[in-house]
């Protein structure tokens, strides 16, 4: 098959970018920068050439390609997507040129050369396309822990305040639930060494035999990995001081990118592998996900800092991702699929407007600003826009997917949903509490003088609008990817829709 | 009157052995016949000839087995050539560090601070025994794991340490601290020699005869008095895990760690436990692997308390060297776990462990000899802060290490982790699994502390600076950083040839 190495060539590309960022000279920042944002703009059109060819009604893993790589361990490197992963790899493919232009001038100012920073993102981007399209346990948990060194390094030495500390609590997190999932890898390693042969295959492991308290335990293993990288409260500590010490742009790709790892992995490893323990957990993992909603709301609301807002939103919002993929119904998962994308697009849009409003201000404190509306107007446009879309205003692609989050939680669970629904609620009290103080009302001392948006900045903010625009009016082209992968994963665990669902209703 | 028989040797398959010893004798002639000045460059190469030549022996040796080599008292077969081939490696690069004489003194005899010592200083002659008495532990060493009697055992346990006690007193920089670490190790190390030593004794009280195999049938027919086997078993084990520093009988390895030279700290740390961990693999795959009911569960816990307590300690070290120390004793609790897994993935795994392991034990070794001020070495970790802006080539490269030792993917550690843990969660010791992967959590704290120090705190201006004393030194730090990542990226070569070779043969 001639498209067998699409996803290799895929990830190869960024590395090969960050080869040629390495040889160019150090001084020459501008030369870098653009090598940079070439390279990424390569690899999205690349990628969107790439996503022409899948074929939408096929549920199998397609751009398939196996090859042996610790033949004596029956590890492989193998890769495939679904419509799940591959919406994922756009999603990240699609934000890295947009972060680098918008974060034209961040890596000045950090610990080390420009160069580095660049090198670091691109080498970021090969294991985000590598997270996601390995099909082989193991090349997935490779990619998993190694893609924390360069988002340890990208936090540690370009971030501001408490970046150190901050980036080991990151790591520390990530390290202590990726050696459980290590566990759980190694159990189900031995496990199909038994019952026919070492593999990682996801598929070939799909089929292991387990008994329920094995199954259970894994399933944890895998879950808290997954919680914790999500985060899903009570695991979610790390993420406001990440977001809040990083720069905006390496918080749009770890809030926006990096964090889907973990909603993306409940769905391809804890639903595929271990169907029976998802059923057991369900309930738990539910309210674990509606807590998360009310919770992260509830403290956006009380947040000073803007990107400790946007966190806590981001922590509500993983909520109902968490919720849509244990809803155990097709549209709660191409809802919860949908909204990794459509939030991935938000939070691009929150963070790198609040990025450039607090590298004018020099001070990313709500209380500093005041009255941007007429000061720095398409700023503060932008950023309210940005802010409805975070809110879910219907006509914005987070309205889709969160009503499909919530109704087909609803057709299941309607406890869950109802009281998820209280999150929409609290959203507005979020988003509209610092767009009145920051942007309207008179200009408060110190905002006199700040500049509108420059070019660059407004080329790079008007494809996630248009985005955010495009999927809230017409979602289908995505939703047709994603609906084949989602009915086949809540096949694989056994459930069927409920019948009141609303596409049955419809017809 | 009974006619003399001469002792049938094999001496194609001994010759690792005896080319090594051959070339320690050497040495101390050179030291006897040679002037001081020349002797330096005449030791080295002799030191890395014979180290070479051997290897090159044990490579041409590596498809052969056989019990007879030395009238059954050595054993010749895939794990003995692995561990052979181990040693020597690990011993030829922690040459090319002993190789920068300035780590040791110019005499050892000499009180600290006496005017012996300043005459000595001044007169600046170097000393060069260090190189014979390397020879010698190696020697010991290559012998260790492949010894199939208790009493060879034994011998090749006293060839292989007492050079090296002698080795860590050698310090040039605070001698005092060196001293002191010699005598600790002499005097722990002889009382775990006696440990071994009786432990010998009741097993021989046990099943009638010293050899590996005669214990194993005795244990198979289980004739004689259980307490026997179980005394003798219990003292046999103190004596390993005192050589492998597995709580609690790690009391020695900080103190000794930090006393010795650190090129002799690295020999130590890699090739020692190269050679302990291989002799007790044959100990308890081969004499005691019927018995294992008995050792299991004491070991279990053995190697649980040293993973937790390696990684816990190590978070409160305040100087490189106490830190590898501890992360080293939490290293021989990951590879106790393999020891324990009895089974055939076990020995692969621990022996791709201990290879790893060793190797990026050297580089972070070398390394450390690399940060200096005016005194000597720099091993306040305080005063490593911001050595990746003043050498990010060589800090990019510890890093690199610790994160091996902690066990993240693309590294030698992770893959050796994996293989190690898979190997014991098949034996169906699920509980270590656990506690070991827990504790490589706690583990990759301490190993980060050290990166964030390097990387995002800002160098105090004190003098520290990275001081590249010759290529060999550059060579180990280089080779080590390599291996290390090739083997996490491409594990197979290794993986597939322990696999194939390693069998013991009984």
């Amino acid at each position: 098959m001639n498209n067998a190495n699409w996803l290799t060539y895929l990830g190869l590309l960024p590395l090969l970018g960050a080869l040629l960022v390495s040889v160019l000279p150090e001084k020459n920042t501008l030369l870098i920068k653009r090598a940079a944002f070439a390279t990424t703009l390569v690899v999205a059109v690349a990628a969107i050439v790439m996503a022409t060819h899948f074929q939408r009604d096929n549920v199998n893993l397609q751009f398939v390609s196996s090859h042996s790589w610790i033949p004596s361990l029956g590890i492989n490197y193998a890769v495939g997507v679904d419509g799940i992963a591959l919406v994922l790899i756009l999603l990240s493919v699609l934000l890295a040129p947009i972060v680098v232009l918008a974060g034209w001038n961040e890596a000045v100012g950090g610990r080390w050369s420009v160069k580095t920073f660049y090198i670091l993102m691109l080498v970021l981007e090969t294991m985000m396309i590598g997270v996601f399209a390995a099909t082989d346990v193991f090349l997935f948990y490779v990619f998993f822990e190694a893609m924390l060194i360069p988002v340890y390094f990208l936090i540690g030495g370009y971030g501001s305040g408490a970046r150190n500390a901050a980036a080991v609590k990151f790591l520390i997190y990530s390290l202590f639930g990726g050696l459980l999932m290590l566990a759980s890898i190694i159990a189900l390693y031995v496990l199909s060494g038994e019952q026919g042969g070492h593999t990682f295959d996801i598929t070939a492991l799909s089929h292991l035999h387990m008994s329920s308290m094995t199954e259970n335990l894994l399933f944890l293993g895998f879950f808290i990995a997954f919680a914790i990288k999500a985060p899903v409260w009570p695991f979610h500590t790390w993420l406001p001081d990440a977001a809040e010490s990083a720069t905006p742009g390496t918080s749009v790709l770890l809030l926006g990118v990096l964090d889907k790892v973990g909603t993306f992995g409940m769905i391809r490893y804890c639903l595929t592998l271990f169907p029976h323990a998802t059923k057991t957990f369900t309930p738990i993992i539910l309210v674990l996900a509606v807590i998360s909603i009310i919770y992260g709301a509830f403290l956006a609301i009380g947040q000073t800092d803007f990107k400790r807002l946007i966190a806590f939103t981001s922590i509500s919002h993983f909520g109902f991702i968490t919720m849509g993929i244990f809803a155990m119904t097709s549209q709660g998962q191409s809802g919860a699929t949908l909204y990794m994308f459509n939030h991935g697009f938000s939070t691009a849009a929150l963070f790198l407007v609040a990025g450039w409003m607090s590298s004018r201000r020099g001070s990313s404190k709500i209380a500093d600003f005041g009255g941007l509306q007429r000061v720095t107007p398409v700023m503060a446009w932008v950023f309210f826009f940005a802010g409805m879309s975070s809110l879910a205003l219907p006509g914005l692609s987070s309205f889709v997917s969160e009503f499909l989050v919530l109704v087909g939680t609803y057709t299941r669970y309607p406890v869950a949903a109802v009281i998820g629904a209280f999150g929409i609620v609290l959203a507005a009290l979020y988003i509209l509490i610092p767009v009145q103080r920051a942007l309207h009302g008179p200009v408060t001392e110190g905002n006199e003088h700040l500049t509108d948006l420059n070019l660059r900045e407004k080329v790079a903010i008007a494809p996630v609008i248009a985005v955010i625009l495009l999927l809230g009016f017409y979602p289908s082209p995505l939703l047709r990817v994603i609906n084949p992968a989602s009915a086949h994963s809540i096949a694989q665990v056994g459930f069927t829709d409920p019948l009141a669902s609303i596409d049955k209703a419809g017809k | 009157m009974n006619t003399f028989i001469a002792p049938a040797l094999s001496y194609s398959l001994l010759s690792p052995i005896l080319i090594v010893l051959g070339g320690a004798v050497l040495g101390v002639m050179v030291e006897a016949f040679l002037s001081r000045s020349v002797r330096p460059p005449v030791q080295l190469s002799i030191a890395l000839g014979t180290l070479v030549l051997s290897l090159a022996q044990v490579w041409r040796i590596r498809h052969t087995s056989s019990l007879t080599a030395a009238m059954g008292s050595v054993a010749v077969d895939g794990p003995a050539i692995l561990m052979q081939g181990a040693i020597l490696i690990m011993a030829i690069l922690s040459v090319f560090l002993i190789a920068d004489q300035g780590h040791f003194t110019n005499l050892a005899a000499a009180l600290p601070g006496s005017s012996e010592e300043r005459d000595a200083l001044r007169s600046g002659e170097k000393i060069t025994e260090v190189y014979p008495l390397t020879l010698f532990a190696v020697a010991g060493m290559l012998l260790f794991p492949i010894s199939t009697d208790l009493i060879t055992l034994f011998v090749a346990l006293e060839v292989l340490s007492l050079p090296l006690y002698l080795m860590a007193g050698l310090s040039r920089h605070r001698r005092l601290l060196s001293q002191e670490a010699a005598l600790k190790y002499f005097l722990l190390g002889a009382f775990s020699s006696a440990f071994f030593l009786f432990g010998a004794a009741f097993l021989y009280g046990y099943s009638g005869t010293v050899s590996l195999a005669g214990i194993h049938d005795s244990v198979e027919a289980s004739p004689g008095n259980i307490v026997f086997l179980l005394v003798g078993l219990a003292f046999l084990s103190v004596g390993l895990l005192f050589k492998v520093g597995a709580v609690p009988f790690h009391a020695w390895t900080p103190d000794v760690y930090q006393g010795a030279p650190t090129p002799v700290t690295a020999f130590m740390a890699a090739a020692t436990k190269v050679a302990a961990f291989g002799a007790m693999l044959r100990i308890f795959y081969t004499a005691f692997a019927n018995a294992y009911w008995d050792w299991r569960p004491m070991m279990s816990v053995i190697a649980i308390i040293t993973m937790l307590f390696g990684s816990v300690v190590a978070i409160a070290q305040r100087d490189i060297k106490r830190m590898l120390a501890y992360s080293s004793i939490a290293h021989a609790g990951f590879l106790l776990t393999g020891v324990i897994a009895l089974n055939k993935a076990g020995l692969d795994a621990t022996i791709f462990y201990l290879f790893a392991y060793g190797i990026a034990t050297i580089g972070a070794f070398g390394i450390v000899t690399l940060v200096r001020d005016s005194s000597g070495e720099v091993t306040d970790l305080n005063r490593w802060a911001g050595l990746g802006k003043r050498s990010p080539f060589i800090a990019t490269v510890f890093a690199t290490l610790l994160l091996a030792f902690a066990g993240i993917p693309l590294t030698s550690g992770f893959i050796g982790k994996f293989s190690i843990f898979s190997a014991a969660y098949e034996s169906g010791n699920k509980a270590v699994v656990v506690v070991g992967v827990l504790s490589s959590a706690i583990a990759a704290y301490f190993y980060i502390r050290v990166i964030v120090l390097m990387f995002f705190t800002d160098p105090v201006e004190d003098g520290t600076s990275v001081v590249i004393p010759s290529m060999l030194t550059r060579a180990t730090v280089i080779i080590s950083f390599a291996i290390t990542i090739f083997l996490g990226v491409f594990p197979t070569p290794l993986l597939n040839f322990i696999a194939s070779t390693a069998t013991f043969i009984r």
